[in-house]
Order: structure tokens, then sequence, then C-alpha cells
């Protein structure tokens, strides 16, 4: 099953090596993976998408916790939560092909950045299925090129992860 | 104004300051200013080994046998690359250490400098955890905290790098007298609901089996585990690692468990209905295949120290995390003050079914051989020196048979490479052990392809006058991989046999120790005897053994904890 995990670390030198390694040591699979700095840039927030039965997630929090540098572990699809990706994608916009897309576009409420007579680059945002669903609308024929950061993640509600 | 103070000199205050007695290690570039600091006082005593491996084995057999923390000391490059097996058996083992490293200057870091390595790279993950000093300031901080994490919590190695440049930079002496991190509060105390439903299950046990870890050993819970077994009165077996444990001739004793376990204690792990595993983590060479494992019906209790180390291979019923010594003392305390106790009939019942299967005398082996059988070796070696000395040992069929035949009636006697099973172990770590315990038997039981993976370190017990007596199971072929090749391989015996020996008398000569060749049965314990008399010298036994001599019983890798092989059935 997939999961999400959310982990604060210590923004140190390291720390992210300490990490990934953990999952090539011990066999774990990462669908993605971000890192960026907290309000309290002495700390990191990494969220890591991964898939494995309820023992290997169970193993995989263990063996993160044990980490030194890692300051918490939340398993975010043990409760509702909110999952966003970020999408840019660069598409051949021209003919007929520019009014369809720029359609397109807006109903997966996308924003182009920047244009060209000949393509578009667009923004999206959302879970990981409504960026897949987004290409899979188009024609792969004219997808010049994507970029993807892999999914972040945050708690609904109440639900927080500070220390 | 403060104190000033190179990098160098703050890191010799810091070992000054740590209780330091002994560094192991080996000079090179990039240390050279913490051995001018060394150079000039007297606290911190450097021993000089031969190669940077033995040094950090021998900061671990230190350790081991002394509860203190092993310290290491090796240059940059090829000085941390040939420390790196000690490092990775001391982790695998939870061995406290700290592992100090030089490294190129910070302006030279990333440039593939001479003698340059990316050590934190290298090492983390064989290591509890790793530190790169870029700053001479932080250096002080960086050892008290290297300290506090090799000793709390599951204990392990953890490594220092500094470069150059910050051993002779200056800074501000002040060294920390605590130090806490935020993200590292490992759980040490059990949890008290927990611990009276382990309690409550104990009492209601009807085949009972206790087995028990290095944990105990590392936690210096021997004592509160003795006390806790024989108030019950349940059979016990110790794991390789936690051997000593429980006193070896204790009646409630059944032997070691797993692959080269005796048949009660495998026979036991698998049909009683409570197992308390303490401080042990149900390894392959301890269960078997763990799908067997699970066939039989039964409830876990486990304590252990790392959370991770908890339903990992086997899931358990009752989880304990914390300190082992604590939460059996915890138990100790409930047990006394619980009006119940186990049922008796029941329990004789088990005691009856457990003696059953001590009477097929698993460790039996022919002792009216004309060649020396190697469990007669140990036998000797135990008697004559009653079950007290510090017995290192290397990796193969030698370090099973002491496991078997030597009975350890204490923790932190026995010194073997258990997790990683590394080869040139013994030697090295019988140094550490008797500079640890000067006044003690040491001795190190090994085989003739164990010895010549850090026979070089003949010249360093020469230098430091450590009188070990090395037991040499000679047998001319390693002898697990050649057990292995016969029972799994057809006989066909690929690159096992020792060609080319040397002659081990003349080499311990040559070395300027004493040397004895043994070759009949009857002269064994004569040579033994002769060994230990001569105190102040390193003697070298060399035992030319029965060459096809196996170890059993046997679990074949695979198979279930039940399905051993024993010496009849073939």
């Amino acid at each position: 099953m997939r999961h999400i995990l959310s982990i604060l670390v210590e923004n140190e030198a390291g720390a992210l090596s300490r990490i990934s390694g953990l999952f090539s040591a011990r066999g774990y699979n990462i669908e993605s993976l971000t890192v960026a700095p907290t309000e309290d840039p002495t700390m990191s927030r990494m969220t890591i998408v991964t898939s494995g039965s309820d023992d290997v997630i169970e193993q995989i929090t263990k063996q993160l916790n044990k980490l030194v540098e890692v300051v918490k572990v939340v398993d975010l699809t043990e409760g509702n939560h909110i999952e966003r990706e970020l999408m840019l994608v660069k598409v051949r916009a021209a003919g007929k092909d520019r009014d369809e897309m720029k359609r397109l576009a807006d109903i997966f409420r996308g924003r182009i950045l920047d244009v060209t007579d000949k393509s578009y680059t667009i923004e999206l945002t959302g879970t990981g299925q409504k960026l897949d669903a987004f290409l899979q609308a188009i024609e792969p024929g004219v997808i010049l090129e994507t970029v993807r950061t892999g999914a972040s993640g945050i708690g609904r509600g109440e639900r927080i992860l500070r220390i | 104004m403060d104190m000033e103070l190179t990098g160098a000199e703050i890191l010799i205050r810091c070992l000054q300051e740590e209780g330091v007695e002994y560094v192991f290690g080996y000079p090179g570039g990039a240390v050279l200013n913490i051995y001018d600091e060394l150079f000039k006082q007297t606290k911190v005593k450097h021993v000089l080994v031969r190669h940077e491996q033995g040094a950090v084995h021998a900061a671990d057999g230190y350790s081991r046998s002394s509860k203190k923390v092993g310290v290491a000391l090796v240059t940059s490059g090829p000085g941390v690359t040939n420390a790196v097996t000690g490092i990775a058996t001391a982790y695998m083992d939870s061995v406290p250490m700290v592992i100090i490293t030089g490294q190129v200057p910070t302006a030279a870091i990333g440039q593939d400098a001479f003698q340059e390595c990316d050590t934190v790279g290298i090492t983390r993950p064989c290591v509890k955890h790793n530190f790169l000093v870029k700053n001479v300031a932080d250096v002080a901080v960086t050892m008290k905290k290297a300290f506090y994490l090799a000793t709390s919590g599951r204990p392990g190695p953890v490594l220092v790098d500094i470069p150059k440049d910050v051993s002779q930079h200056k800074a501000e002496w002040n060294y920390p007298k605590t130090i806490s991190l935020r993200s590292y509060n490992p759980v040490t105390r059990g949890h008290a609901g927990q611990i009276k439903k382990a309690v409550q299950l104990l009492l209601e046990a009807k085949r009972p089996m206790v087995y028990s870890g290095g944990g105990v050993i590392l936690n210096d819970a021997s004592d509160a585990l003795t006390r806790l077994v024989r108030l019950l009165g349940f059979p016990c077996t110790n794991t390789l690692m936690g051997l000593g444990g429980f006193p070896g001739t204790d009646p409630q004793f059944t032997g070691m468990l797993g692959m080269h376990g005796t048949y009660e204690s495998n026979m036991a792990m698998q049909n009683c209905d409570v197992l308390f595993a303490v401080g042990a983590r149900f390894d392959d060479r301890v269960i078997g295949n763990p799908a067997h494992f699970y066939r039989a019906d039964r409830k876990i209790i486990h304590i252990d120290i790392d959370p991770s180390s908890i339903s990992k291979r086997v899931k358990v019923d009752v989880p304990i995390v914390g300190y082992v010594g604590d939460v059996l003392e915890e138990m100790v305390k409930l047990v006394e003050s619980s009006p119940s106790r186990p049922d008796p009939a029941a329990l004789k019942a088990w005691w009856g079914q457990i003696k059953e299967w001590q009477r097929k005398d698993c460790l039996r082996y022919d002792k009216a051989s004309k060649l020396i059988k190697p469990q007669y070796v140990v036998e000797k070696l135990y008697e004559l020196t009653g079950g007290d000395a510090f017995v290192t040992s290397d990796v193969g069929q030698h370090q099973m048979w002491v496991a078997q035949y030597y009975k350890f009636e204490k923790p932190r006697r026995w010194i073997n490479s258990g997790g990683l099973g590394t080869m040139g172990f013994g030697l090295p770590a019988a140094m550490g052990v008797q500079l640890a315990n000067s006044k003690a038997n040491v001795v190190c039981v090994t085989g003739e392809a164990s010895i010549q993976m850090c026979i070089q370190e003949l010249s360093t017990c020469k230098q430091y006058h450590l009188p070990i007596k090395i037991v040499n199971l000679n047998n001319r072929y390693m002898g697990m991989v050649r057990q292995w090749q016969e029972f799994f391989y057809g006989n066909r015996y690929a690159e096992s046999y020792m060609d080319a020996l040397p002659d081990f008398v003349k080499l311990a000569e040559a070395y300027g120790h004493v040397g004895i060749k043994v070759e009949h049965p009857r002269d064994v314990e004569g040579a033994l005897r002769e060994a230990f008399a001569r105190k102040e010298r390193l003697v070298f036994l060399d035992f030319i053994t029965d060459q096809t001599e196996n170890v059993f019983p046997m679990v074949p890798g695979g198979k279930g904890l039940t399905e051993m092989i024993l010496a009849e059935e073939l």
C-alpha cells in the first residue's frame, strides 16, 4: 500500500543521505522524496512517498526514528491529510492544438506560465493522480517536457507535526 | 580571557575528561597534530597496532570486556578504509566506541587530495552516527555528543572525522558537562503496563522458555536475569552473543540455541507456550526459517532497547522497549510480590520433556580418538580456567566449539564477532581485553585460517607485553566452509584447504613469543598447563586437530529450528 511519511529532520549536511541510504540499504522503495527547510531554518521537513505491507511500513518508521538526526516521523496516510504535487509541463501549442491546450489547462485549473508561438508551459498542482490524469488527457505527442516535485503532505484539521 | 587551545589539544582533553585510559591507533599525515598532543601528555596511553583493523578490534575487545568506551584513532584515507571492518564489526554487535579519524584539510576536501576519502560517506551505514567537524569551535561539543551517543540507548560506534586544519586551529576550551539532542531521545524505561502484562503471562506459563542475548551483557543485566529465571524456575538459553548472561553451569541453563545450538534449547524454543526474549533479536542464525518458527503457537514477550528490533523478523505479543536491566529488576519485584507462581505440575512435566531431549546428549563426540578433537581442547581449556578466563575467538568452527563447550559463568568473558562474523577479530580483540584486565587469563581461540588475517598483531603483543594464550585449532581447513561443502556441495572442497601454512611455532618465536606444537591428545592438557604457567609470555599453542570434525547439531540454512542434523545421523 502507498504511504506518505512526513519527517522532521535536523537541517544538517548528510541528513538526506542518511535517510536515502537507509531506504537503499534495507531495500525499501521510494516513490518520491521532497525536502526543504521549515520556518525554523535549523529543521527541514521531508515528505517521502513509499509503499509496502504494514510490517514494512512499521519497520521503515522505526528505522527512520532510529537515525540520530530524525526528530519526528508521521505516517500521514494513517489519518485525513492533504497531498499536493507541483508539475511544470511544456507542451506543443500550435495551430488547432493551441486553443484546445488552453481549454484543457483551464479544466485542470492549470496556469500558463510561459508562452511562445509554438508552446505553452503549464503549471499544475494537485494530487499525483490529478497530474497523471492531465498527462493522460493530452496526446503524448504534444508533451515536450515534464518536471514534477513529488508529493508534499500535511495533516487535516488539528493534526500538526512539529516539535 | 579563557584558554585558547588547538583542536588537537582540545581533542586530547576531551579524552581525558571522558576518563579514556587507552587509545588504539596508528599515526599518519592527517592525524600528526593529534599524535603530537598525545606525545606531550601521559594520562591517555596510546597502543600502536600494526594495522588499523587491529586498532578498532582492540578498542572493541577493550570495551566488551570492561564496560568502558573503546577509542581508536586512525589517519585519513587508507587508515579509515582499513578500519571499516572493525567499525562494522562493532556496529553489528552494538559495542560502544568512539573512532577518531584524521581528514585532509577542509580546503582540500573534495579535491581528490592525497589520502583523501569520504570517511563520513563510507562509514555511514556501519556507525550509530558520525560527524565531520569543520570548525575547531565544534570539536569539544562533538566529542561530548560522540561519547553520549555511543553509550546511550542501543550502544554503537560513533565516528568523528577531523580535518588536519581543524586540529591545528585554536578555540576556547569548554567541555560541556552534559548534552542533549532534541532529535535523539531513546526510550529507556519500559512501559509499566506492558511489564505487568509480561509478568502475568510468565506466571501463567505451562511450558516457558527464556531466551536471552547480547543486550543482557551490554546492559549489565545478567544479575537481574539470573535472579528472575531462578525465581521462576524456568529453562534458559543464551544466544551466541548472550553467553555468560546466565551462568553456564546453572542446572536451568540449556546451552546455546540456534544454528549450532543444543537439541534441547532448540526443541524448547519451538515447543514452549510462552517465549521470553530478553535483549535478543530473533536473527536468522537463531530461529532458522521464520515461517517454520511461526508454525508453533506460542506467546512471545520481547524486551529490547531498540524498537526496530521488535517485530522485525518475528511478531511479538508483549513488546517492551527499554533498558533490559531496569525492566528485569521491575519484573523481579513484581514476581516477588505476587502471590501466584507458575503451575508446579505443569513446570515439572515441561522439565521432564526437556530432560528427555537432553538425553540425546547432542554435544557428545569421540573421546577415544587418536587425533586431537577440537572439542576436547576447549573442554580442557574450560577445566583448567574454571570457566573464568576471558576468551576471544575468530569466526568459524572453533568459535562454535567454544560457544558449545566452554561454560561461561559470567558476562563479558566471551568476546566474539557474532553479527558481522569477522575473521581476524580474535587476536586484536584479545589485546584490548588483556589491557582492560591486566591480571586475568586471556585466551584467543582461533583457527589456522582466521589467525592469519590479523597475525601481524603478534608484534603489538610483544611491544606491550601482553601474555595472551593463543589456542590455534589447526585443522588445515577453513573448517566451517569445508563443513558446508561436505554437507551441501558434494564434498567439493573449493579453495577451503589451507595450503602452505607457516610453521606457527617458528612464527611465534620470530615475533619474540613462545610457540608449542601439540599433535597428540595426551599432550593437550600438559601444553595448556605449560602455557598458563608462563604468566608473563604470550604462548602460541598450535593444536593439530582432526581435519574431518564437524560442528553438531546443525540447523541447515533456511531450515526450521528443530530440523537439526545431529552427529549420529551422518
